[in-house]
């Protein structure tokens, strides 16, 4: 196949890619990887690396409009990121010691749980018992703009969500994914902060990351700029439309149709890691 | 909030908006370049060679862009973008370093630190 129209049809994917990853809230990352692996038979560390790169344009572009609206809670994000940026640089150095099959392997289970939180999220009634001592120590507590005003919250289990935070940034590095679903996961559901400040941090923290572990990618060469091109525009412009359609959509029927394919992608990663 | 610190924050954005424009903007301008001369040579994307030498260094990225080589403009914005993230962890240190957060400076300053060792070190 030519260039030209291998890379035309990439970028179609990936627009694709990146207007799911935006309707569903697990960013374009996830798939992007998959697609380019399973379906345009591209090599692991060059789908990772074009991911990464991609994955800190959304979340730069993203980044832009949520910062003026008061959600993002930078003291929370900044004290993640600590462990997080510390997951992105070892799990991109790992990236390019371990031998591939191990990397579709691990991939395939983290699509599993990704695909399964992104189904099973519920909203739950917010507590009212006091903060933990340590997020009162570090003033993680804020307020976020409601319809009836800002309305204060409180933060909770600093402590695990800094340790799962470490994790989220290892596979992000390893697998150039970008991790944003652990991370909500770890925002919304253990220091249980409202889901709009989770998503808006967890988006803030998301493109630091991504650009320690890119760092190391691109000085292994692992970042080829031919293919690199189309994806990061694909799913930046995918993703910015994605946002526009989210306001007129329900998203409820999108997420299970998306379950199936993220298990089937995961069914196929683990037998490509296994058999090779 | 004070206002000096909101403003800081909307400058962020501002800084994050911009960066990523200019960033597209150069990678598809390289793009274009890029598919100019080499869109109809057979792909080879299915085998990892890696990357040669001069597109993993500043210098090297830097000679191949006087060449006027697509794959060099858009590395010259992929870089940019990744630079735009130092800038943003730089920033946010600033909005800590106004508030007199001791904590919050010293945390800021090792992401930094680790973010740098990220971009120019480590994995060579």
């Amino acid at each position: 196949m030519a260039t030209w129209l291998f890379l035309l049809l990439v970028a179609l994917g990936s627009c694709a890619a990146g207007a799911v990853g935006a309707l569903t809230g697990m960013g374009g990352g996830i798939i992007i990887v998959p697609m380019l692996v399973l379906l345009f038979h591209v090599e692991m560390h060059y789908a990772a690396g074009a991911s990464l790169v991609a994955v800190i344009a959304t979340s730069s572009g993203a980044a832009a409009a949520y910062l003026s609206e008061g959600y993002t809670n930078l003291r929370v994000g900044m004290f993640l990121q600590l462990p997080c940026i510390a997951g992105g640089v070892c799990g991109a150095l790992l990236a390019a010691i371990l031998p591939v099959p191990l990397l579709f392997t691990v991939f395939g289970f983290v699509l599993l749980f990704s695909g399964y939180l992104s189904f099973r999220r519920k909203e739950e009634a917010e507590r009212e018992r006091p903060s933990d001592r340590l997020a009162v120590r570090l003033r993680l507590e804020s307020s976020y703009p409601t319809v009836s005003g800002w309305r204060a919250y409180k933060v909770y289990r600093v402590l695990p969500s800094f340790v799962l935070m470490g994790v989220a940034g290892l596979l992000s590095g390893l697998l150039g994914i970008g991790s944003g679903a652990v991370n909500v996961l770890s925002m919304d559901q253990i220091m249980r902060l409202p889901y709009k400040v989770s998503t808006t941090t967890s988006n803030f923290m998301v493109g630091i990351t991504a650009a320690a572990s890119a760092g190391v990618y691109l000085n292994n060469g692992f970042i080829d700029p031919g293919l690199t091109m189309p994806i990061m525009l694909g799913v930046f412009g995918g993703s910015v439309a994605g946002a526009r359609i989210l306001m007129f959509v329900n998203p409820r029927p999108l997420r299970i149709l998306f379950s199936a394919v993220v298990l089937l992608m995961a069914v196929e990663m683990i037998y490509k890691g296994v058999t090779r | 909030m004070t206002l000096v610190m909101r403003r800081l924050e909307r400058l962020i954005g501002f800084v994050l908006l911009v960066g990523v424009l200019l960033s597209a903007a150069t990678v598809l301008l390289g793009g274009v370049l890029f598919l100019w001369r080499h869109g109809s040579t057979p792909v080879h994307y299915r085998i990892f060679r890696g990357e040669p030498s001069d597109l993993r260094t500043l210098l090297g990225v830097w000679g191949d862009v006087m060449k006027g080589s697509g794959r060099g403009i858009i590395q010259v914005g992929l870089i940019l973008l990744v630079a735009v993230q130092l800038v943003r962890v730089l920033l946010t240190g600033i909005l800590f370093l106004l508030s007199r957060d001791k904590t919050f400076v010293v945390i800021t300053t090792v992401v930094l630190g680790l973010l740098t060792y990220a971009l120019f070190y480590a994995g060579r």
